[in-house]
């Protein structure tokens, strides 16, 4: 990772390049369906960033991604895998819609900082559960966040469906939250729901990297992850570390809830996530689990995510599952140039073995 | 088969990895039916030669020779159907299958009457096997219960039982990668003893080590590799220690350190007291343990890896951990006394204890002393980050640790000398003193000291030693923990002897080797 941070523009190119011929690949597959390539590739630019609106729909789908891709690349940079973003941000928008359902009365900036505090403070405790049972009691944080998030689905249901129910319509969802709460949409971008939960995404990104980069703390958690027994005799509390990560990591995801809630729907929607928390992962892992390469990565998911669904309406032979694939592609060919630079490192290894 | 004498003749045999040479046209030959010894510093190409001679890499340019024939493999599968045959210095064997079933992998004999069926389909005949192995158990004097699982056989057991892999395939060409690095030394007089038993049945032999003694004692031949080329080969006889440690190092060297005269003793530094590490129903890893160290003095715990060391490191490390004041899933627990500095500590973290002032410098550098794929600053970090110095309302003041890091490089002389250069890529003896520089930047006033030295050279032992007696001399305890007898004998004041958890002697400075190698075994 330090190679990364010397040669910072060259990490960054190399996954761009690699995501850039997925593309090219995929779209070239389309080619047997039966289309031609290059207009698939204009429908996917055009679908995603063709009008103001269409951009700002790619980006209110990329702000909950950055969010979990931080979710999961945080507590990865600890040795940890977080399986549980998408319980954790369930979690956090649960308790948005609460504090402003119930606290209708926090006036403006107030109600903000109130929503964004309690976000994370759910989402953080969701995630933290999983990092103490970890640290303290070696249950495999794999387990225990996929169990969460079971357990935040059914919780968040019952509190939504029995506690604040929505009073105006009949579908699954809860009471509008207080008008003070909800987040203005930028004009730029016709009506799509852009509001500061982007900058408020971007900059949590921008926190975590300093944090990683130049804090105590964040050496001793990165010390953790790179060798548990190292950072062990070195006198860092790695159990504390562990769960550190893991509540950083979940309140993180907790976030996607101000982007949700009081940016978009000003309630909690049952199922108002299309799996912001498992795209997440491979969001993280796409970025190296790099805090601002997920920025760059989420964005990439959003593009791709946004510009294929008018794949199936704008062409003929294109169908979502073809779209699908190539989404998948992009994916591989990322994951594959990592693999390809840790294939060159391991044939590399017996040199640097026997001769430095 | 031509009738040289030579078993294995290397002619100018050169390779390169990148701009690295590593083998500058290294010639050697060894006569058929001897032991010989390739000596030479970490680095200086060892490895790469024997690696060339096995098939797993090419030759740039020169050739290689076997019982006079020019062959040139293109993988070890050649070498080994040629006869040659290799121990690594960590062995091949899978743990939890047996001995037998560890000689035949690879290489399994069918039973007869099924060869209808394609190969990976036949029956294994494990009866054909016992029969080979038993004739080859008698002839060459190797007693291996091949019954035994591999993960419960002692070290030398698992040594034979390698041995005996490569003359189950018939090999004639023995190659033995440090063999001796984790014998006891009763166990290296019988390994030692084999050997020459083999060599009368005809076996050419030959032993990759950096330990003089042995070549001087065993081998035949030896050649010298310094810096990928050879510098000498000769016959043995003749050389003295000094004399083969100075062309391996390629300078004058001290073999021994010169200790200083000892200082004042001071305050008590760390007392254990019926100290004892067990988990329910088990044998007790550590078994009423009683020692006292002052400041002033270098106290080394000898004894053969796996009688109680790591865990006693482990327990010094992080008392807390396992005295039971933390949580914990770990089963084994502490009991007894265990005070450092004077303050009882059982309670303490690791944090505490390094604040206090102890410092550690852990057995396995690779997993619990560096970060390997960072660089040398963050190494240097390690342990250190929380320090005044280097930590400014909780951001890393970066320009202080590479200064402090800078310093480290030149007074420790540490090669790459690039603070940004990554720790996997320095030697052995380089990352170990970026452990050592760092352990003793905080000024620690006890040192726990592990292995030190393993899998250190020799220009880097005599550093890193001379830097142990001058922490002594300035009042510093230095509790040395380690299986090399020579350095246990050459730094420590006192010298406690541990077997099966317990310690089972003491001796002061100068006590007779002979009497602590016996100790060591669990004599008395």
């Amino acid at each position: 990772m330090s190679s990364n941070l010397k040669q910072p523009l060259v990490a960054a190119l190399r996954p761009a390049l690699a995501a850039l011929i997925g593309l090219s690949l995929g779209v070239a597959l389309t080619a047997f369906a039966g289309e031609n390539p290059w207009q698939v590739f204009m429908v996917i630019l055009r679908g995603a960033l063709g009008t103001p609106y269409d951009a700002g729909m790619t980006l209110f789908y990329a702000t909950p991604l950055i969010l979990t891709g931080l979710a999961v690349a945080l507590p990865y940079r600890a040795g940890l895998f977080n399986i549980g973003a998408e319980g954790q941000l369930l979690m956090g928008a649960l308790a948005v819609a609460v504090v402003g359902v119930l606290l209708p009365t926090v006036s403006a900036p107030m109600s903000l900082l109130v929503s964004v505090l309690a976000a994370f403070a759910a989402g953080a405790l969701w995630g933290g559960i999983a990092g103490w049972l970890r640290a303290y009691r070696g249950s495999h944080e794999v387990i225990t966040t996929i169990m969460l998030n079971f357990i935040a689905a059914g919780l968040t249901s019952w509190v939504v469906l029995a506690l604040i129910p929505s009073q105006d319509s009949q579908n699954p969802e809860s009471a509008r939250i207080s008008a003070n709460y909800m987040l203005e949409h930028f004009s730029a971008f016709s009506s799509a729901p852009v509001t500061w939960a982007l900058p408020l995404a971007v900059v949590t990104a921008l926190l975590v990297w300093l944090f990683l980069r130049f804090t105590v703390r964040g050496y001793e958690l990165k010390a953790t992850g790179l060798s548990i027994d190292a950072a062990r005799f070195a006198g860092i509390n790695v159990r504390f570390m562990q769960m550190l990560a893991m509540a950083l990591g979940g309140g993180i995801a907790g976030l996607v809830g101000i982007a949700e809630v009081c940016g978009n729907s000003s309630r909690f929607r049952l199922g108002f996530s299309p799996d912001y928390g498992f795209i997440g992962i491979p969001v993280a892992l796409m970025a190296r689990a790099h805090p601002l390469g997920a920025v760059a990565s989420a964005l990439l998911f959003a593009v791709l995510q946004k510009g294929t669904a008018e794949l199936d309406l704008e062409t003929t032979y294109v169908t979502r599952d073809l779209a699908a694939i190539i989404q998948a592609m992009v994916v591989l060919a990322v994951a594959a140039e990592g693999g390809f630079t840790w294939l060159k490192w391991r044939r590399a290894k017996p040199e640097v073995k026997n001769h430095a | 088969m031509s009738n040289t004498p030579y078993a294995v003749e290397m002619r100018g045999v050169t390779k390169a990895f990148g701009s690295l040479v590593a083998n500058e046209s290294v010639s050697f030959s060894v006569r058929t039916g001897t032991i010989f010894a390739l000596v030479g510093e970490n680095g200086a190409g060892k490895s790469t030669c024997m690696n060339l001679l096995y098939g797993l890499f090419q030759p740039d340019s020169g050739t290689i020779h076997i019982r006079g024939e020019q062959r040139a493999w293109r993988s070890p599968r050649e070498a080994i159907r040629a006869g040659l045959g290799m121990v690594h210095q960590h062995f091949m064997l899978a743990g939890p299958h047996s001995g037998l079933d560890n000689i035949i992998l690879g290489d399994e004999p069918e039973h007869k009457g099924w060869s209808f069926l394609p190969r990976w389909a036949r029956p294994i005949s494990r009866k054909r096997a016992i029969k080979d192995l038993d004739d080859l158990i008698t002839k060459h004097q190797i007693a291996v219960n091949l019954d035994q699982s591999v993960d419960v056989m002692p070290v030398g057991v698992q040594q034979r039982l390698e041995i005996l892999k490569l003359l189950y395939r018939n090999a004639g060409i023995l190659i033995l990668d440090e063999p001796t690095a984790v014998l006891t030394p009763h166990e290296n007089e019988a390994f030692f003893a084999s050997l020459h038993h083999l060599k009368e049945q005809g076996k050419t032999i030959i032993i990759i080590t950096h330990k003089l003694r042995e070549v001087l004692s065993h081998a035949d031949d030896l050649a010298v590799l310094r810096a990928g080329r050879v510098v000498a080969t000769r016959p043995t006889a003749g050389l003295t220690e000094q004399e083969l440690a100075e062309l391996m190092v390629g300078r004058a060297v001290q073999l021994i350190a010169e200790v200083p005269p000892a200082p004042a003793l001071g305050p008590v530094a760390l007392s254990c007291q019926n100290l004892s590490l067990s988990s329910r129903g088990s044998k007790p890893r550590l078994n009423n343990i009683s020692f006292t160290m002052r400041a002033g003095e270098i106290v080394g715990i000898a004894g053969v890896e796996g009688n109680g060391q790591s865990e006693l490191l482990e327990l010094l490390a992080d008392p807390r951990f396992y005295f039971g004041h933390g949580e914990g899933r770990h089963r084994l627990t502490a009991s007894g006394n265990l005070s450092v500095l004077g303050h009882d500590v059982r309670s303490w973290s690791a944090a505490r204890l390094r604040d206090q002032g102890v410092s550690m410098v852990p057995e396995d550098r690779h997993r619990q002393g560096l970060l390997l794929d960072q660089d040398l600053t963050q190494n240097f970090l390690l342990g250190l980050a929380q320090e005044p110095q280097f930590n400014h309302f909780g951001w890393i003041r970066a320009k202080a640790a590479t200064r402090a890091v800078t310093e480290a490089i030149t007074e420790f002389d540490i090669r790459p000398k690039t603070p940004s250069a990554l720790a996997k890529g320095l030697s052995g003896g380089n990352q170990q003193k970026l452990v050592i520089a760092r352990e003793l930047a905080r000024q620690p006033k006890l040192l726990i000291c592990a292995q030190p030295t393993r899998g250190v050279d020799v220009g880097a032992i005599e550093f890193i030693h001379q830097r142990l007696l001058e922490a002594r001399s300035r009042g510093m305890a230095v509790l040395l923990i380690s299986s090399s007898l020579e350095e246990v004998l050459a730094l420590s004041d006192r010298i406690l002897v541990m077997y099966e958890g317990h310690f089972i002697g003491e001796c002061e400075r100068g006590v007779d080797e002979a009497h602590l190698g016996r100790l060591m075994g669990g004599g008395s």
